[in-house]
């Protein structure tokens, strides 16, 4: 089996080779550095990506607080997860790090706030 | 902070809390600044950061891969360590030559401050309907990728339900995924070349992972709709970018957005008076990041649209030493600076001049562009007079990735024997001398 792909891993986007022997044995080119190897193999057996989205605060100064995956998470529950977001209303203040959804459908990824976000009638200050 | 009373005078007045007047602060403060100031418009630091919620932040500087408010958060974390003021919700209106700031808000009116330095760190504006020219009617629902990414990720709304996205930069595509996230339809991305403008990376985890068509060599013809837009007319283009004849389709979309590049903001910098570079829209700088107005300094994307942040901070955190030595009476305002031209298939070159006295305290990086995408192994060619003072290869440049070439230390004594350079980026198959 051979496949193009392009990784995803860092702003370089390299552009990978796969060749997969009659044994499974991977063979990537094309890539600058040894991520290239990881990301080709972890695409074909179970793609992950890092997802970032926003969920709901009440008495923020902003309407929503932006929150990710602590860690690429598997590409078929991406959308299960978005939904399971939907539903989210945390309270000001939030602090970067604080886990918003633990767990995520049982993946063991974990879904944190990406900043600090004050309260509504707290002096801001940076 | 923005309570509190705060004083006229100051070392350092960096104009913009985004990412490079944060770095350039922060910076300043290190290097032995006493007071710096950061003046912003929105009411918290970070600037676009905080509406760039995605991953791919902070790999270069924090070898870590951080949503865009993670990366804004330490830096605005360690400015705040440093003692660094911070003025929001506040306009900067003029500057003058002798260093006075004139600043509007709805608090104090018309205030002015004053610095022994200045940094300039506005970032950059996107390209809007105005300046590509899409001819129709003029309804609601056309937006430049990033106000809409504004209104999705920090005000928490959806400007639209079916969109359809003109342009494949960054911002277009990534705005692409998080609509299709939000639940609204994004019907299709339309590249008026026959290349990707953003980065690769985008095209598989923006576009590709949610089967969104990405339609090159096209683009939006007519914009339909009479309150609300209610269709695009998308047609093909010929490599002069001529819309073919009959290839026209209406998409209906209720929602268009441009993603269609960005342009340095520099109102302030030109009323002042600084010299410009006209291909870039940013002032001309030294590798110290100095403008040819003594103590003025530019930082970040005023000097020219990077496409990385990491790459922002780090050129940011130059610019803020040179205004804190330049307040302290230390910088060097002679340094026998030479030009460096953009040579052989090479559009844009920053630093526009270098000091090569700097090379005794840091190597120097050249940051470039090439013309035309050359895919096969490339040198880049420091030359001052006839000599090859600096090479670099790389597999391959293209005009949509920065290239960096360091100017080493130890190149300092060849670089006095000239009195400018200029970079060439040499294909190796034309043969290496």
């Amino acid at each position: 089996m051979k496949r193009n792909m392009i990784c995803v891993t860092c702003p370089r986007g390299c552009r990978l080779q796969v060749v997969k022997d009659g044994h499974g044995k991977l063979t990537v080119s094309g890539n600058f550095c040894a991520r290239g190897v990881k990301y080709a193999q972890i695409e074909l057996s179970d793609p992950r990506r890092m997802i970032a989205s926003t969920v709901r605060v009440r008495n923020g100064i902003h309407a929503v607080v932006p929150v990710a995956t602590d860690q690429p998470i598997p590409k078929a529950l991406i959308l299960d997860a978005m939904a399971l977001l939907k539903r989210v209303v945390v309270d000001a203040p939030v602090r970067m790090g604080d886990v918003i959804l633990p767990d995520v459908l049982a993946s063991g990824v974990n879904i944190v706030a990406s900043r600090d976000l004050a309260g509504r009638d707290a002096a801001w200050s940076p | 902070m923005s309570e509190r009373f705060i004083a006229s005078d100051f070392d350092v007045v960096v104009i913009g809390a985004g990412p490079a007047g944060l770095a350039a602060a922060i910076s300043a403060k290190e290097n032995g600044a006493g007071s710096v100031l950061v003046i912003d418009r929105e009411s918290e630091a970070g600037g676009i950061l905080q509406q760039c919620v995605h991953n791919g932040f902070g790999l270069d500087t924090f070898k870590e891969d951080l949503p865009g408010p993670s990366y804004a958060q330490r830096y605005i974390d360690r400015a705040a360590a440093a003692g660094v003021a911070f003025l929001f919700n506040t306009m900067v209106t003029a500057v003058s030559r002798d260093r006075r700031v004139l600043t509007s808000n709805d608090r104090d009116g018309v205030r002015e401050y004053r610095g022994k330095a200045i940094v300039f760190a506005m970032g950059c504006r996107e390209r809007s309907r105005a300046q590509i020219r899409v001819p129709g009617t003029r309804p609601a629902g056309v937006y430049t990728a990033g106000t809409a990414q504004r209104w999705v990720n920090i005000d928490g709304f959806l400007p639209g339900r079916r969109f359809v996205i003109l342009g494949s930069g960054d911002i277009g595509m990534i705005m692409a995924r998080r609509l299709t996230l939000e639940g609204a339809k994004v019907e299709c991305v339309v590249e008026i070349n026959s290349y990707l403008s953003g980065l690769s990376r985008n095209l598989v985890q923006c576009l590709q992972d949610y089967d969104i068509p990405l339609l090159l060599r096209h683009t939006v013809t007519k914009i339909i709709g009479n309150k609300r837009v209610e269709a695009v007319e998308i047609s093909a283009v010929d490599e002069r970018w001529k819309p073919v004849a009959g290839s026209e389709r209406a998409v209906p979309c209720d929602t268009l957005l441009l993603s269609v590049g960005l342009i340095p903001e520099n109102e302030l910098t030109r009323r002042v008076g600084i010299e410009m570079d006209p291909l870039i829209g940013g002032p001309v700088v030294d590798n110290r990041y100095a403008t040819n107005l003594p103590g003025f300094f530019g930082a970040g994307n005023v000097v020219q649209v990077y496409d990385l942040v990491d790459s922002v901070s780090s050129a940011a955190e130059i610019a803020g030493r040179s205004a804190a030595r330049y307040a302290a009476g230390t910088f060097a305002a002679d340094c026998g600076s030479m030009p460096v031209h953009p040579g052989k298939n090479v559009r844009q070159v920053v630093p526009q001049r270098i000091c090569p006295a700097s090379l005794a305290e840091d190597p120097i990086a050249l940051q470039l562009r090439v013309a035309k995408p050359l895919e096969g192994p490339v040198e880049f060619r420091v030359i001052g007079g006839d000599r090859i003072l600096v090479r670099k290869r790389f597999p391959y440049a293209r005009p949509g990735e920065m290239a960096t070439v360091m100017i080493p230390k130890a190149a300092g004594s060849a670089f006095r024997e000239t009195d400018e350079v200029r970079i060439d980026a040499v294909p190796l198959a034309e043969g290496i001398e």
